[in-house]
């Protein structure tokens, strides 16, 4: 219950010890696989199998089967790979800087934030690999050691990618994990089947609760936050390089790494919001998941989508102002050109609709923060898509500008990458505590203390 | 090294332990130790370490026993014999080329040079002793290769489509020719295209002599009968004119595509060119034409105007400079200040001007221009006179029209066919097929399985003129025999074999028929070596037409203009496959057209206020119908174009390979109207046919990108090379070798596209298909920019060719994430294709977008044929990798390794890429910067020198040299 003065609380109703961990691990243990579930499962593993099918055709046949050509050599393969990978920072952001910062709202969304960043980045780790001509020698861009004595070329961001990518998804995979353990014993004290009890046993690692585990659990959460916190602004930044290191105009632009790392957080968040308003509602979790929450996503979401709005802004104000007639032509293009419904579209859906957050009634609405989340994602992708595609198919000569036509099998694999993340997110609902059991149990601990105080 | 046979007796006799000892004792002799320090110097530093010895010899004894200095044991013995006959010269991975002639379109020859491999022919290049050559080819002839090796040639005599052998053939053919010389040949009928060949000639006068009541048409779509009844009409005489484009100041082309095609356009593009430079007083040339052709591309002044439009315009010229007879039309019908503005500069230049008029003019127009050009003074100039160089010069279409009637009149019993694709390409309102179908006996001799073979009996396969002997003219009468460079693929037979079989009755080598030939004309004991120098030179000295003496007339009187309504439509054989001979060439195919910039079909081409007019766009299907004949084809709103007319290109609908991709214009082609003709009719169908364009935008959108100065303004020379202004953070490249660069001349470029097929056949370049061009994925290594400025009916036009630019600060280099492109050491972008994962960021980065991704498994492993074609010094790229043009590394690599051996430096033009020797123009210059000396480095001390996108930091290897044009002050 809230007041107009003062704000949503963070827990609401009545909660113990008990009640939490009792709802939170009854989602797993005792409701079992429900129709709704099934039904998204089957969902999830049907696109899984369209990518299936769409990354053995383009395996067999090649890359052709794309829409890709001289000049536009990426289409949607990296477009999807930016625009997974900024939707995975919102997760970090939440569980490390928010952590960091001592927002105890974070709690309750942080454990399915972190696991929407992991298979987020698995979603966006196979387009840099399907993408390449010759993937079966995607390690080249990696150090190994080889016999031709070759180390990567170390100036490229690509090679960037690959250690920015790989160390993110490295420490939020051991971040989620690691705040993962104290919840998997108490699966594993609760589980009624053998199965169960096994499983999560061994992912448990032996966790007794004893105070010295609590107190090493504790300092290497705070470490690992502190690794994470940076990697939300560098990898999207490293990410950002792909485009800005390039001297295509509409590519070449210092707002890049900023511009993108608000435009991840902003996507990241309105994925988050698409994620836990239907799960808040699908699982009752209306208490755990309060209005408090959605209100403060909402607002770090027009926070974020200002920053973006300033972003195109600036970009479209530098290209006028320095005179340079490619880049001016790249904004006249982006405006008028063949692809300018993208680009409108991406303006109304990040810039316009936002804008209605400015209303506390749209703020309290989850049906309307649901449908403006969406919204985003879409703009999200669609600036994405302007960036890689316009940038490229109308650059310096226009003896070379072509269009760029994105066919089934983009479509196809575009969906399908869908397909990982619903598949990998049904079965974290269905088997991993959504919530953080031990941080909400903390969080009671301290509105306890509080309220006694 | 009788030390070291005795050695190898020891060591043959030793066994086991004794063998390790007797290696031991080899070792220490001396000679051995000789041997070690001549053959293996560093492994001589480590022999006098004792520890290293050991573990020496065990390494050593491995090899030493597979080298054949040990014998432990008895091998079995397995002789091998080396090449016994090793055919003279030939050093495997060196390639021998070989003179010969390629009988282009027309008849006429042009004189090759063609590289040979262990055998195979994969490489065209010019003759630089051949006139219509000079060193130069065009893309007809760099694809000719293709065509030897194209899987889809007939491979078997057939009869009624069943395959048989040449035995057969044989028998058949001299039943029939038995029953033809009881009646003196009257019902023989004997088909050729244009002959030029003097063994061809003779061969078919023999077969007229002994049939005496046989005759012998001849037959092709793209000639133009107007010349000899101009020349006729001007001077009563069959002469051909033979331009001296080096000493005219002044050229007037009346509807004439001279650049662009023609038996010698390539030695007047070469002089032509060679006028466009600064230095020199430059020419001017002035074009008159109804589409826009290279040639009127390159005009100073361009005047477009309806085909029909041109005879008035003849007329008026000649007037003007006092041909007798000649009446100016009247003054509404031309621009009069254009056509005052020539004559007086015509004028200004008596004898060193030129009119020339196109061939598919009318013989009017041919006329008036020849007399013009007497007027002028200029015969003996800039203008000669040959006897025609056809064995027959005659109206071909007259011909075919008699042939045709005496076929459906069912006076024909045996028809023999040699080449060509008559029932394909003759005029619509000519029933050649139909007739056809009356024969008895129709023998065709043919590359492919066209119209004209289905409609045959016997149908034999062709030999290719690189499989052939053959002899054949030039277009001055300079007569190169033809050698082949590899047997018969196919067992295909010659012209002159076939006709052996009408004449003898038996099967001869045509090397015994045209040797016989000439052995007859030039008798003598010398002439086994006079045959050598002629194959080795590749032309026969003293052949070329004497110059004749020309009377002139008087002008011919104007010919009447009929009802002049409704559309003109003007008929060209296409830019790349001609009159459909090249169809089957998918280099020619893939080829963009030089101004449409089209491939994999033809269309027609509309002039944009036409088409506003009618509501057409580029695309869209439109039904031509042209007396009572229809046909559907795609549109092309071409700059250029004449108002009221539009061009239409023969060449594609028939039958065989890839034809499929355009639409038949020879359906509505009418013998009245061969060349151009009123009354068309074009009406939209509402249809959309895709159309395969490799370039969509051809205006500069107000970039810098070709410059183009009149003469005298360009900027002045600049100082050689200034050091590298922009700072940076990496060290400069250094070059203490070899410093390679290129620089392009815009102002001598016509556009022509040999440079393009050149690459594609020096580097194994693959071809896609029209499907993949639509997607905008063709692969060709450098491409020629067409580039309009102004007004589109009356556009300025510039061609630019762009290869990869070698950028000193090569922005792909910076983003490739495994180093597949890297700087090499003497300048060059070097690409690695095995290195490279395909990620592709190499072409985003690359301003000039110059790249070519193999975005599917492109080149053709499979069929046998054409992997004989591929040059092998050049990798063949597989799927997934990034390949772009190399400088022709290959021939860099193999001149560097001719000249160490030597122990001198590379000279100035030894290193020719395969564009810069195939251009006729010699617009492209490649060379080694820091040869003082070298061509290329003056030419970028030019004022006009400049890099293209210069701003953007790459600092390319490959500048351009500014257009140049010379326009009249008078018409400015």
């Amino acid at each position: 219950m809230s007041t107009p003065s003062a704000p949503p609380p963070v827990l609401a109703a009545p909660h113990t010890y008990t009640s939490i961990t009792d709802k939170i691990a009854g989602i797993v243990l005792t409701r079992g696989a429900r129709r709704g579930w099934l039904l998204g499962f089957a969902i999830g593993l049907a696109l899984f199998t369209l990518l299936g099918v769409a990354v053995t055709a383009l395996l067999y046949v090649g890359i052709g089967i794309w829409g890709v050509n001289i000049p536009v050599a990426w289409g949607f393969a990296i477009a999807n790979f930016v625009w997974w990978i900024g939707i995975g920072h919102a997760g970090t952001l939440i569980s490390a800087i928010l952590l960091l910062l001592r927002q105890e709202w974070r709690q309750s969304i942080n454990r399915f934030a972190e696991a929407m960043t992991i298979f987020a980045v698995m979603c966006a780790g196979i387009f840099p690999l399907l993408h390449l001509g010759r993937p079966q020698f995607f390690y080249w861009l990696t150090p190994y050691p080889n016999t031709m004595s070759l180390w990567p070329q170390f100036r490229s961001p690509l090679v960037w990618d690959v250690f920015a990518v790989s160390t993110y998804f490295t420490i939020s995979l051991l971040f989620w994990y690691v705040g993962l353990i104290p919840d998997l014993a108490t699966l594993r004290d609760r589980s009624q089947s053998r199965i169960g009890r096994v499983v999560y046993g061994v992912f448990a690692l032996g966790w007794r609760g004893s105070a010295r585990h609590w107190q090493r659990y504790e300092v290497a959460y705070l470490l690992l936050a502190g690794l994470a916190t940076p990697l939300v602004v560098s990898v999207h930044t490293v990410v950002s390089f792909d485009f800005a290191v390039a001297q295509l105009p509409g590519w070449h632009s210092t707002i890049f790494p900023p511009y993108f790392v608000a435009g991840a957080i902003f996507s990241g968040f309105a994925m988050v919001l698409t994620l836990a308003i239907p799960l808040r509602a699908a699982y009752g979790l209306h208490d755990l998941i309060t209005e408090r929450h959605l209100q403060n996503m909402a607002k770090i979401l027009l926070v974020t989508g200002l920053i973006v709005a300033y972003g195109y802004f600036i970009e479209a104000f530098m290209a006028w102002y320095s005179g340079n007639p490619f880049e001016r032509y790249v904004l006249w293009n982006r405006l008028t050109g063949p692809y300018r419904y993208g680009f409108w579209g991406m303006l109304l859906f990040n810039v316009a609709l936002p804008q209605l957050l400015w209303l506390q009634r749209v703020r309290r609405s989850a049906v309307a923060l649901f449908v403006i989340a969406v919204c985003v994602n879409i703009g999200m992708w669609l600036e994405r898509f302007v960036i890689v595609v316009e940038s490229l198919h109308r650059d310096f000569l226009p003896s070379s500008w072509g269009m760029y036509y994105p066919t089934f099998w983009d479509w196809a694999t575009l969906f399908g990458s869908f397909g990982i993340f619903l598949t990998f997110f049904f079965l974290f609902i269905r088997f991993i505590p959504m919530i953080s059991i031990a941080e909400m149990r903390m969080l009671l601990e301290e509105e306890r203390g509080e309220a006694a105080a | 090294m009788t030390d070291l046979d005795a050695v190898r007796a020891r060591l043959a006799a030793a066994r086991g332990e004794q063998y390790w000892r007797t290696l031991e004792e080899v070792a220490d002799s001396a000679a051995f130790e000789e041997l070690l320090a001549r053959e293996m110097p560093a492994a001589a530093v480590q022999w006098l370490d004792p520890m290293r010895r050991r573990s020496f010899l065990k390494l050593m004894a491995a090899a030493l026993a597979l080298g054949g200095l040990g014998g432990c044991g008895e091998r079995p013995s397995e002789p091998i014999v080396p090449y016994v006959r090793t055919p003279e010269g030939v050093i495997p991975g060196r390639p021998l080329y070989f003179a010969t002639a390629m009988p282009s379109a027309g008849g006429f020859g042009l004189g090759l040079l063609v590289e040979s491999h262990l055998g195979r022919p994969i490489k065209v290049e010019g003759n630089p002793r051949h006139p219509a050559s000079l060193g130069a080819t065009d893309a007809h002839a760099q694809a000719s290769v293709l065509t030897l090796y194209d899987p889809e040639r007939l491979q078997a005599v057939t009869f009624a489509g069943a395959i048989r052998t040449w035995a057969d053939f044989l028998g058949a053919a001299r039943a029939a020719l038995g029953a033809q010389r009881a009646q003196r040949g009257a019902g023989l009928r004997l088909l050729t295209e244009t002959v030029t060949s003097p063994t061809l000639g003779a061969q078919l006068r023999a077969v007229l002599e002994q049939y005496p009541d046989a005759r012998w048409h001849q037959w092709e779509p793209s000639r133009a009968d107007a010349v000899r009844a101009g020349a006729l009409a001007a001077f009563g005489d069959d002469v051909r004119p033979i331009h001296h484009l080096a000493a005219a100041d002044v050229i007037v082309a009346l509807d004439a595509d001279f650049l662009g095609c023609g038996p010698a356009h390539l030695a007047e593009v070469r002089e032509f060119a060679a006028r466009r430079r600064p230095g020199q007083p430059m020419n001017r040339l002035y074009v008159a034409e109804s589409g826009l052709t290279p040639t009127g591309a390159k005009a100073d002044h361009r005047l477009g105007l309806r085909a029909a439009a041109v005879a008035p315009l003849a007329r008026a010229l000649a007037a003007a400079v006092g041909v007798p007879g000649a009446t100016a039309p009247h003054a509404d019908q031309l621009p009069a200040r254009w056509v005052e503005a020539v004559a007086r500069d015509l004028r200004r230049h008596r004898g060193r001007s030129l009119v020339v008029a196109g061939e598919t003019q009318t013989a009017e127009v041919q006329a008036l221009a020849h007399l013009t050009n007497v007027a002028l003074g200029n015969v003996g100039h800039t203008v000669s006179y040959v006897p025609a160089v056809e064995v027959r010069s005659e109206d071909q279409l007259a011909s075919l029209k008699t042939l045709v009637d005496d076929m459906a009149a069912g006076r024909v019993e045996v028809l023999v066919v040699l080449g060509g694709d008559p029932a394909f390409n003759a005029p619509a309102d000519v029933p050649f097929a139909e007739a056809m179908g009356r024969v008895p006996l129709r023998i065709h001799l043919s590359l492919y399985g066209n119209d004209t073979a289905a409609r045959s009996h016997w149908v034999v396969p062709a030999a290719h003129y690189l499989e052939s002997w053959s002899d054949v003219r030039a277009f001055d009468g300079t007569v190169t025999v033809v050698q082949p460079l590899i047997a018969p693929l196919y067992g295909g037979k010659s012209a002159h074999e076939l006709l052996a079989v009408l004449g003898e009755g038996a099967t001869q080598a045509g090397y015994d028929i045209v040797r016989a030939r000439w052995q007859a004309e030039r008798r003598g004991a010398d002439f086994d070596d006079a045959w050598r120098s002629w194959l080795e030179a590749g032309v026969v000295p003293g052949t070329a037409s004497a110059t004749r003496y020309v009377l002139p007339r008087r002008a011919p009187a104007p010919s009447q203009a009929d009802g002049q309504e409704g559309l003109e439509v003007v008929f060209r054989p296409d830019p790349a496959v001609h009159d459909g001979r090249f169809a089957s060439n998918a280099w020619l195919q893939e080829l963009p057209r030089p101004l449409s910039r089209l491939t994999w079909g033809n269309a027609v081409h509309v002039a944009p206020t036409t088409a506003a007019h009618l509501g057409l766009r580029a695309e869209q299907v439109v039904e031509l119908a042209l007396r009572g004949r229809t046909v559907r084809a795609p549109v092309v709103v071409a700059a250029g174009q004449a108002e009221g007319s539009v061009t239409v290109h023969f060449g594609y609908g028939g039958r065989g390979p890839f034809h499929e991709h355009g639409f038949n214009a020879y359906a509505i082609r009418p013998s009245d109207a061969l060349w151009s003709g009123w009354g068309l009719e074009m009406r939209p169908t509402g249809a959309r046919s895709p159309l395969a364009r490799t370039q969509h935008h051809q205006r500069m959108e107000g970039r810098d990108i070709v410059r183009a100065f009149p003469a005298g303004h360009e900027p002045p020379r600049a100082t050689p090379e200034p050091a590298a202004a922009e700072p940076s953070l990496y060290p400069e490249w250094s070059y203490a070798g070899y410093r390679w660069g290129m620089a392009i001349d815009l102002s001598a470029c016509v556009g022509c596209n040999a440079c393009v097929v050149a690459c594609q056949a020096e580097n194994n370049i693959p071809v896609v298909g029209k499907r993949e061009v639509l997607r905008g994925r063709e692969m060709h290594w450098i491409r020629i920019d067409t580039y309009f400025t102004g007004d589109p009916a009356a556009p300025g036009t510039y061609f630019m060719p762009v290869p990869c630019m070698h950028c000193e600060n090569a922005p792909c280099e910076l983003v490739c994430p495994v180093e597949a492109t890297v700087h090499g050491a003497e300048g060059l972008n070097e690409m690695v294709y095995n290195r490279c994962v395909g990620t592709r960021y190499c072409s985003n980065n690359c301003p000039y977008k110059v790249r070519r991704f193999n975005f599917f498994e492109y080149s053709r492993w499979n069929a046998e044929s054409l992997r004989l074609l591929y040059n092998p010094d050049v990798t063949v790229r597989s799927r997934g990798v990034m390949e772009k043009c190399t400088y022709c590394v290959q021939r860099i690599v193999q001149t560097r390794i001719a000249a160490e051996k030597e122990g001198r430096r590379i000279r100035d033009g030894e290193v020719v890429t395969a564009c810069q020797q195939a251009c006729p123009a010699e617009a492209i210059v490649f060379g080694d910067l820091n040869d003082e000396e070298s061509r290329v480095r003056l030419l970028k001390t030019e004022g006009r020198n400049y890099a293209l996108l210069e701003e953007l930091n790459t600092r390319p290897r490959t500048t351009y040299l500014a257009a140049l044009s010379n326009p009249n002050p008078e018409l400015a």
